[in-house]
């Protein structure tokens, strides 16, 4: 099977935080993803897009976000990327210590990781990519192509 | 869908009808606005029924801790009624169900809060 590949340059605005988790929506359905599955790679794809919009370019209008989608015989992989500063992985808080539950933000990254099979976040001085994967399950998703 | 709040009272309790979807920016605004409102008329005791509110994400989760903890400093208190199954599973990951007063009776509900 090869692979399809979408890729979109959006502005640093609400409306790409909009825009991206329709696309993965209607990329993971396409894909042969259940109702279930297709909210939880929605939703992640949101907090990354929010992530991107807000915590990298902080809004700058100068600057894009990059949301690449690719679907393989077994992987749907998304790939966001800002032009921020770099996420500093290391000010991220546990959302679930007793000290963070009421805190009313940080809880991004942890839905994220909780809906998705694999993320990688790799920071960098020029932006941050961060990568959702999500296993295909299921013999009646292969050789399903996507229209693009 | 953006989000919508009516607001009805029931025994001294403030019901909170909200409906559609609590995300960055505007819905989560929609909440903030609805619960700032109602503690700035002396309406302390109120119960969100989320009964119709079908997606939330981690801004709006952060908007519900905010809601919870504002009034509860106010010395109020603020409830949770008719969560949805993807709201419930939210809350349960994020381990706020158990911070949270959640409700699936409405009459029960009001009764429970203090008075």
């Amino acid at each position: 099977m090869t692979a399809h590949r979408v890729s979109y340059t959006l502005d640093s605005t609400l409306d790409t935080v909009n825009s991206a988790e329709e696309a993965a929506s209607q990329i993971a359905t396409e894909a042969g993803f259940g109702d279930e599955e297709v909210m939880k790679i929605a939703m992640a794809v949101r907090e990354a897009a929010v992530n991107a919009v807000l915590h990298g370019n902080a809004y700058d209008p100068g600057k894009k976000v990059t949301v690449d989608f690719e679907r393989t015989a077994k992987n749907l992989v998304i790939t966001i990327r800002d032009q921020g500063k770099g996420l500093d992985l290391d000010k991220i808080p546990d959302p679930l210590a007793a000290e963070n539950l009421l805190k009313t933000s940080g809880r991004g990254i942890f839905l994220i990781r909780s809906f998705m099979d694999e993320v990688e976040i790799h920071p960098s001085k020029t932006g941050t990519e961060i990568k959702l994967i999500k296993h295909v399950h299921g013999s009646s998703v292969d050789g399903k192509e996507a229209s693009q | 869908m953006s989000m919508k709040t009516s607001n009805r009272q029931v025994d001294g309790v403030t019901i909170v009808d909200c409906s559609g979807r609590i995300t960055l920016g505007e819905g989560s605004v929609t909440l903030r606005d609805s619960v700032r409102d109602l503690l700035g008329k002396g309406n302390k005791k109120i119960l969100l029924n989320l009964g119709d509110v079908n997606y939330i994400d981690s801004s709006g989760i952060g908007e519900l801790v905010s809601a919870y903890t504002t009034v509860k400093n106010q010395g109020g208190e603020l409830k949770l009624l008719n969560l949805t199954k993807k709201v419930h599973d939210l809350l349960q990951i994020t381990k706020l169900y158990t911070v949270f007063d959640v409700k699936d009776d409405e009459a029960a509900a009001v009764k429970s809060f203090g008075k």
